[in-house]
């Protein structure tokens, strides 16, 4: 099983004409992704070097290929409008990679997308979302995710990240000690984003396929310390935890009213903390978060 | 980004919001002629800089006559601000302003920034203003009010309002008072700000209300659509590395240890720092690509780490997704190449086109030969730790 995506999941690229759009939804038609088409406003009607079909807009897309997945490359002063766009043609899941978005206008989207309670938002600033061996939809390599059913513990793992890089980090380690992955699903850096850590965590706990779950957050914000005291009530599975950013230079904060929006809950060792009190296995190093799962889950490796 | 507070009192000017008569200069003479103009027993002459720790460096000077303007202004002009918050080399001072004396009877603090938590805009004020803002939050958090901006029409009226009554306003004042708070969130939404700050917010012995000190920051993501707040921006304020690596569009941040480092994506170059110090060494910089960097970018990306003479040695650390790795090695090539390492460079390098960035990394070996290879993110942090302590 999996979360959010599976084989099934027929997927669009917004974007599909730009450089990024077209180099990745290759890289996940190769990957085995049921990708089924693209939208360029202006450019419907033609067909991208894979033959796919590109459209105006994406309830056309929509109508014609019966898509319930996106994966947004649109450039930032025009992403919010993206977003907002699959939300309305009727997509279930939005994959947002775009880095650079306003603040203001994701603000704005979050409160668009209230009227859609069947839509998920991922990202943005993200990698985007795979289920290995079925449907990779986003920028991660996929040739380093270990498919459950390839892997030789015999058991797998869902994961869950702020960071990109650290993501694939995370799934390299895991797969390598022959961990596999339900899904893996990158929730983006941004201060303003759709699915958050709790949500993906809710998902993963009601999987019966995922044994456990890797948990990667960063300094700023209180959404790993809520995350980790959701885990302490509701998750029975092993969670181990990531915090990046302990040696990090404290300052670069936002002047005076940035602090006490925080509080004193968002230095890597206050989240460290509170992942050690709410039980979650934590990896010290970036390097250790395969080896910490494989022990939380009584693999010898 | 951040401006100087004569641009942010005009943003705040422009909005409505009172504030008292200040003239800019440049030059002592300018500061005389400004005392002058005023005829007032005492102005405040305040040098004009992005860093904090003004008063403390003396860089906020009462001034009781046209000579003393003078003398304030030399000063100065012709000193950088050294202050906890600039490091020993300071930051150069070509802007003042000159202001009256000003008789507060009561002092506030108003301010708007985004609360993750929640999701949008909030507005943070109290009636305990003109100190540290932070010290009053944590010992009487009840002093403390917070309004959440509304994500789609912003702060309303009623809000204002109700928070004027709130911090003690009454009668005229009040309703000045609220509509002030409505006119910084406006200024707040309108320049997509990431931090709009009054403080102090004066009450005045003659009863006036005037916004005494304002800071304003920026969200960079949105500047595209700000070209006048762009132009805003003073780079004599930024470090020239910082300046460099901004152009460049490389996200970096210098810090005191010996290795540098080159890295993809924020969450992996904090982490590269963190194993560097679990390894017993200490990171230069802070250094993110990026997801979409170009060759160029790359190469100038190794040309300010090895500009900082600090450095004995470099981690790169790519795990490639929307970056390529195969361009990656070709620009670490390249810039190895026309700069030259003369320094310990250990690679570590996975993901997308990795066989291709290996065989190029391969092939170079000869003409680099103090690059190595790492087989995983501890490997990469032994090997370059143990190189610079060679």
């Amino acid at each position: 099983m999996s979360i959010l995506v599976n084989k099934n999941t027929k997927v669009i690229c917004q974007g599909i004409t730009g450089s990024a759009g077209a180099f990745h939804t290759r890289q996940c038609l190769e990957y085995g992704t049921k990708m089924v088409g693209g939208v360029t406003p202006g450019k419907g009607g033609l067909k991208d070097p894979n033959g796919l079909p590109i459209f105006n807009t994406v309830q056309q897309a929509v109508d014609a290929t019966g898509a319930d997945a996106t994966m947004i490359f649109v450039p930032p002063p025009f992403a919010a409008d993206a977003i907002m766009e699959a939300a309305d043609a009727g997509i279930k899941v939005i994959v947002a990679i775009t880095e650079g978005i306003p603040v203001l206008d994701m603000v704005k989207v979050k409160a668009f997308l209230k009227g859609f309670p069947q839509t998920t938002l991922i990202g943005p600033n993200c990698p985007g979302i795979i289920t290995p061996g079925e449907c990779k939809i986003g920028i991660m390599p996929g040739y380093i995710h270990l498919p459950p059913a390839k892997a030789k513990s015999g058991k797998s793992v869902g994961i869950i990240s702020r960071s990109g890089t650290l993501t694939y980090e995370a799934v390299w380690q895991c797969a390598s000690r022959g961990i596999g992955q339900t899904t893996a699903v990158g929730i983006g850096g941004d201060p303003v984003k759709g699915i958050n850590f709790i949500e993906c965590l809710d998902l993963f706990n009601k999987d019966p396929e995922t044994a456990g779950i890797v948990m990667i957050g960063e300094i700023g914000g209180s959404d790993e310390a809520d995350a980790a005291r959701y885990v302490k009530a509701n998750v029975k599975k092993p969670v181990v935890g990531f915090i990046a950013g302990r040696t990090a230079p404290p300052g670069k904060r936002m002047g005076h009213a940035g602090a006490i929006i925080s509080g004193g809950d968002d230095t890597a060792d206050a989240k460290l903390k509170t992942f050690k009190e709410c039980g979650i296995h934590v990896s010290e190093s970036p390097a250790t978060m395969g080896e910490a799962m494989a022990k939380a889950l009584g693999i010898n490796t | 980004m951040k401006i100087h507070e004569y641009q942010a009192r005009q943003i705040l000017a422009d909005q409505g919001v009172p504030v008292p008569p200040a003239e800019v200069v440049r030059t002592p003479n300018e500061a005389v002629a400004a005392f002058e103009k005023f005829n007032q027993p005492m102005c405040v002459v305040k040098a004009q800089v992005y860093a904090g720790g003004r008063g403390k460096a003396g860089f906020v000077k009462l001034v009781k006559s046209a000579d003393e303007a003078r003398k304030a202004a030399e000063f100065m002009l012709s000193n950088r601000m050294v202050s906890n918050q600039t490091g020993p080399e300071g930051v150069p001072v070509s802007v003042l302003i000159v202001a009256p004396g000003v008789d507060i009877a009561k002092e506030y603090y108003l301010g708007i920034t985004l609360d993750r938590g929640r999701g949008t805009a909030t507005l943070i004020a109290s009636a305990e203003g003109g100190v540290e803002i932070e010290e009053v939050a944590k010992k009487s958090p009840e002093k403390v009010l917070k309004v959440p901006l509304h994500p789609l029409i912003g702060l309303q009226g009623f809000q204002a309002r109700e928070l004027a009554y709130k911090l003690g306003f009454t009668d005229k004042l009040a309703s000045e008072a609220a509509k002030l708070i409505t006119n910084l969130g406006k200024a707040f939404i309108k320049t997509d700000a990431s931090l709009a700050e009054i403080n102090p917010l004066v009450v005045t012995k003659d009863g006036k209300l005037l916004a005494i000190d304002a800071k304003f920051n920026f969200d960079d993501n949105a500047i595209f659509r700000h070209p006048d707040i762009a132009a805003m921006r003073d780079e004599t304020q930024e470090k020239p590395l910082d300046v460099r690596a901004h152009k460049a569009n490389l996200n970096y941040i210098a810090l005191d240890g010996n290795i540098g480092c080159l890295v993809n994506g924020a969450g992996l170059a904090m982490a590269t720092m963190d194993i560097i110090k679990l390894h017993g060494a200490e990171p230069a910089n802070f250094l993110d690509v990026g997801g979409s960097v170009t060759p160029e970018g790359a190469i100038e990306a190794f040309s300010i780490i090895l500009s900082d003479p600090k450095v004995k040695g470099i981690l790169v650390n790519i795990f490639g997704g929307i970056a390529k790795c195969d361009l990656i090695a070709e620009a670490l090539v390249k810039a190895g190449r026309s700069i030259g390492f003369k320094v310990p460079v250990v690679v570590r390098l996975e993901g997308t086109n990795v066989d291709k960035a290996r065989e190029i990394l391969a092939a170079a070996h000869k003409d680099l030969p103090t690059l190595q290879s790492a087989t995983d993110l501890t490997d990469a942090a032994k090997k370059v730790t143990a190189a610079v302590a060679a």
